[in-house]
């Protein structure tokens, strides 16, 4: 009786959550996904049946293939960067330095502050200008410096000028990797690494083979986050370099093919690839962690 | 048990999300719910800082002594930033919520996008009732008109077409200032020789803005109008000299324009890092802004191969079909098409009425110098303003624009624009 | 093998104060182009020290942001406690009192976080207005049901990782599922909380998107105050700077507090899977 009291209260106390997402995720990517096979362009709806066709116009866009190659760049950097430079931060600061909580406090901030934001300022930053009276950002601080073979142009690189976007974002979120991997070896009991020290292993020796196979699940739930921020970036790209092509990524083509050019059915199905990239992403995850857990 | 289990989920459902909203603030009130009332006037348009504000702030004014019952719902959103206006009113446009009246570009940009989907009156009777038609220039009233039918109420004036320098450098270096193309490049050269950066040019829209003044001086006025009315062949040898002027103005351009707004383009000129720019006329309100002196730090004339050709942009007001608010809607068009409404806020602005009779004397020396083009010149449309290509057409020069820029092949971008007037534009 | 030990230690302030100044550079030039004048802002001297303080820039953008401000907290308050409250109910259930089918449940909800919002902008707004949530409530409204997600994904990893026999002494002692939650669960999930409230503050109050399509002038957060002071022309960078400044003021005041909880919280169990 008491049992079956509970089996109904927690179907009661959950069904709400599970009815709005409900609505709010999957009716709305149903939508989405109709859409997507439509003929809709202008501002009239419009779901004549389309076919798979404005997908088959997408991957043949010469545009799309750019947004490809440019959010592989931007991913291998950000995803690779944010996870080595928030690494390289927790392990200096696990040393039990004086003035940790200040350094802390400096390398997170930057998560706070929104896109928007930073974004002009990494515009400015990485300015291309190389030589000439026109040096200035990052390139004139590196001319000061002696420091000229640094000097590049930055996001005007061809091809990879993805990755200096890439490098704002390491910015803003590396902070964040920081602070999982710190929480990571602070709940590494201590006597694992006492006894490694016992047995003569050095610190690069303890870290290399206790430590970051212990933080493999940090490392995997930092990948799906940082993934998938990935996949759906924007903001920061218009911000530092508005909308042109070499720095084109699959959002910022589905805005503008949407909004600004009134293609919906083709803008839908951007939308629609966006979500099924993210789903063979997240998907083996989310498997992944079930089954761990139902072993333990 | 299954029945009453559904009741039930239902009835959660319904609580949850009442729930949900009991625990925001309630003390808003959501504008959807208001009765529809002449009470107020919600206008939406993308005029949030600077001159521009400050004009529609003076508009406002203007439209409170006339009409001191209607609550006036500055409704604007910044362009800016990721995210437009535009993209804003397309939301609530779809969702059945549409303002009373907005801010859109005068010409195709309008009709193709809300008259082809009927979001948008006719406003022919109160262009008749207020006299319009003989004030507004008879070559506007086409290019916001379909079928006999008027659109908009445009408020304003700018003018695409400007080639801005630096005085001092050209003195410096012996050169004038161009009138043709080849001048043009004739001049860039001897500058690029004396290690002057020639041309300043900014990031993508820039480049288009760029592009279509180089069309424009390339063809003439007659072969660049009809370029957009599906007369002049896109495929032809003309576009591709066209094209080919482009591509070699783009060699003179600074490296690092990809990384510059319009605004740090322009100021390259007036601070003499480089020797021209081609933008609109709204820079004038910005070298202004800065101290600079017209003549002296900055000069102008039209683009190279457009002498006596005004190519324009306006901004304008619509009435939607089902404004909750029509008549208040209405009383603020007639204000917005009113010399006291123009002359409120073009001076702020930086822009000429679209009335032929302002006070000429409210205006500084760069604007009464348009004033003068724009009553006698040769009127031709803007791309990137929205004027003679619908959104969807434009959207798709801008992508094979961003290819070009890219790759530098003329020969794809040339048949892309085939494509794409083949697409969304009048080519068949 | 001690004092080497310790000198290494020492050496590790110089990548840290490189790092520090990397991660402070950007920052130097929001403050000095936040205090510079109109005319002074150019990029070739985006390094140089402004000639004045120009206070008059945070007093412009101070007037032009404030009337938002309060909309703000308005929204992003409920928005962070309802979602939090939500997301700890779920975790709970879906880790420790499961019903049939909650294993399929739990990913479910979970991909809702990956959604681009860009794409289901349209029928967000429509269903909206069906119900008549116009304004801030359905602002707060789409800030609470999108952050289901993650919320539940951090309480139910961290609850996932108490051990059951802490939930079968209780049993034992009579408690029900909710005498559970609220007597064993709850008293110990407040670094879970800390983690929760601080993304979802910080998420909802940097949110542009939804803000700028769900809300009418009067109603609008800080972000859309902000994006609106640049015109479509002439954008004044330093008072907007001086605004970005102000904006985010209250995020980085929720960091800088509660930047120790965030950590102890993170260590508590979001980590896991």
């Amino acid at each position: 009786m008491q049992i079956d009291k509970d089996r109904f209260l927690n179907i009661l106390f959950i069904s709400p959550s599970i009815l709005a997402v409900f609505i709010f995720v999957y009716a709305f990517i149903g939508w989405s996904a109709r859409v997507s096979f439509s003929k809709w362009k202008g501002l009239t709806a419009d779901y004549t049946w389309n076919s798979i066709n404005n997908y088959l116009e997408i991957f043949a866009d010469p545009r799309f293939h750019v947004d490809i190659r440019n959010t592989l760049i931007f991913t291998g950097v950000f995803v690779i960067g944010s996870i080595l430079l928030g690494f390289l931060l927790a392990v200096m600061l696990d040393q039990g330095l004086k003035g940790e909580g200040f350094f802390r406090s400096l390398f997170l901030f930057p998560m706070a502050i929104s896109y928007i934001v930073t974004g002009v300022v990494w515009r400015w930053l990485m300015n291309p200008a190389m030589t000439g009276s026109r040096v200035t950002g990052f390139n004139i601080l590196f001319q000061n410096l002696g420091l000229d073979f640094l000097a590049n142009t930055w996001y005007n690189t061809p091809i990879w000028g993805m990755a200096s976007i890439a490098l704002a974002a390491i910015w803003q979120m590396s902070g964040y990797t920081m602070a999982l991997y710190l929480a990571g070896l602070r709940s590494i009991p201590q006597e694992l690494r006492e006894a490694a020290q016992i047995d003569g292993a050095n610190e690069l020796q303890i870290y290399r083979h206790i430590m970051l196979p212990l933080l493999a699940p940090v490392t995997l739930s930092a990948l799906i986050i940082l993934g998938h921020m990935s996949l759906k970036v924007f903001d920061l790209i218009v911000a530092v370099a508005g909308k042109q092509l070499p720095l084109d990524v699959p959002a910022i083509y589905m805005w503008q093919v949407t909004f600004d050019g009134l293609f919906y059915g083709k803008g839908a199905a951007i939308g629609m690839i966006l979500l099924i990239s993210v789903a063979v992403l997240i998907i083996p995850y989310i498997r992944y962690t079930l089954k761990t857990e139902a072993q333990q | 048990m299954n029945k009453k289990l559904f009741a039930l989920l239902s009835l959660l459902a319904i609580a949850s999300l009442a729930l949900a909203a009991c625990g925001a603030p309630a003390a808003t009130e959501a504008p959807a719910e208001e009765a529809p009332t002449a009470s107020q006037v919600e206008v939406f348009s993308w005029w949030t800082g600077g001159g521009e504000a400050a004009g529609l702030d003076a508009m406002q004014v203007v439209f409170k002594a006339a009409n001191p019952d209607i609550e006036f719902i500055n409704a604007a959103v910044a362009g800016g930033a990721g995210t437009n206006a535009r993209a804003v009113l397309a939301t609530r446009l779809q969702a059945g919520d549409p303002p009373d009246s907005w801010q859109g570009h005068a010409g195709q940009e309008l009709i193709g996008t809300y008259v082809a989907a009927s979001q948008i009156e006719p406003l022919n009777d109160l262009y008749e009732s207020e006299g319009w038609l003989e004030v507004m220039p008879e070559t506007l009233i086409p290019l916001i008109s379909q079928d006999g039918n008027i659109y908009s109420v445009p408020v304003n004036i700018h003018r695409a077409n400007v080639l801005w320098y630096n005085p001092g450098l050209l003195e410096a270096n012996g050169v004038e200032v161009p009138t043709t193309m080849d001048e043009w490049f004739a001049a860039m050269d001897t500058l690029k020789a004396a290690g002057v950066q020639p041309l300043a040019l900014g990031e993508q829209w820039t480049k288009m803005h760029l592009l279509e003044t180089v069309l424009l001086g390339s063809l003439g006025p007659d072969a660049y109008n009809g370029l957009w009315t599906g007369e002049t062949d896109w495929s032809s040898p003309e576009v591709t000299a066209a094209l080919e002027n482009y591509a070699k103005a783009l060699t003179y351009a600074n490296e690092d324009s990809a990384s510059l707004s319009w605004q740090d383009a322009a100021q390259l000129v007036v601070n003499g890092d480089a020797a021209f720019n081609v933008m609109g006329d709204w820079a004038e309100g910005y070298f202004r802004e800065l101290g600079k002196t017209p003549n002296t730090d900055y000069g102008w004339a039209a683009t190279p191969g457009s002498g006596g050709v005004f190519q324009f942009l306006s901004d304008s007001f619509v009435l939607a079909v089902g404004a909750p608010h029509r008549d208040a809607a209405i009383a603020w068009l007639k204000t917005a098409g009113s010399k006291e409404g123009q002359e409120a806020f073009n001076p702020v602005k930086g822009s000429i009425c679209a009335r032929t009779d302002c006070d000429k004397s409210l205006f500084g020396e760069y604007l009464q110098s348009a004033m003068e083009d724009w009553a006698t010149n040769t009127v031709v449309g803007s791309l990137t303003h929205g004027v003679v290509a619908n959104d969807s057409w434009k959207t798709e020069i801008d992508t094979a624009l961003g290819l070009f820029i890219a790759d530098g092949n003329i020969e794809t971008f040339q048949s892309a624009l085939v494509a794409a007037c083949a697409s969304s534009g009048p080519c068949k | 093998m001690r004092t080497k030990f310790r000198l290494s230690k020492r050496w590790l302030y110089i990548p840290l104060t490189l790092m520090a100044v990397f991660y402070l550079l950007p920052m130097y030039v929001m403050l000095a182009t936040g205090f510079k004048r109109f005319e002074e802002i150019d990029l070739k001297t985006m390094w140089a020290l402004p000639k004045g303080i120009a206070f008059i820039n945070y007093i412009e953008a101070w007037t032009k942001l404030s009337p938002s401000l309060l909309n703000s907290f308005m929204m992003v308050i409920p928005a962070a406690l309802i979602s939090s409250a939500l997301g700890s109910l779920n975790g709970f259930i879906l880790a420790k009192w499961k019903f049939r089918g909650a294993d399929v449940i739990f990913p479910l909800i979970l991909f809702g976080m990956f959604i681009p919002y860009q794409s289901i902008l349209i029928p967000l707004v429509q269903f909206m207005n069906a119900l008549g949530l116009t304004g801030l409530p359905g602002l707060t409204l789409a800030h609470i049901i999108y952050g289901i997600p993650i919320t539940t994904l951090t309480f139910r990893n961290y609850y996932a990782s108490l051990p059951q026999e802490l939930l079968e002494a209780a049993k034992m002692d009579g408690a029900d599922m909710l005498g559970i939650y609220r007597y064993i669960l709850l008293p110990i999930s407040l670094p879970s909380f800390v983690v929760v409230l601080i993304w979802q503050f910080t998420s909802a109050w940097n949110d542009f998107l939804f803000a700028v399509v769900l809300t009418g002038n009067t109603e609008w957060p800080i972000t859309v105050a902000l994006n609106n002071m640049a015109g479509s022309q002439i954008i004044a960078w330093n008072v907007q700077m001086a605004g970005s400044l102000l904006a985010a003021l209250p995020t980085l005041l929720v960091y800088i507090f509660l930047g120790r909880y965030f950590l102890r919280g993170l260590l508590a169990g979001s980590l896991k899977g």
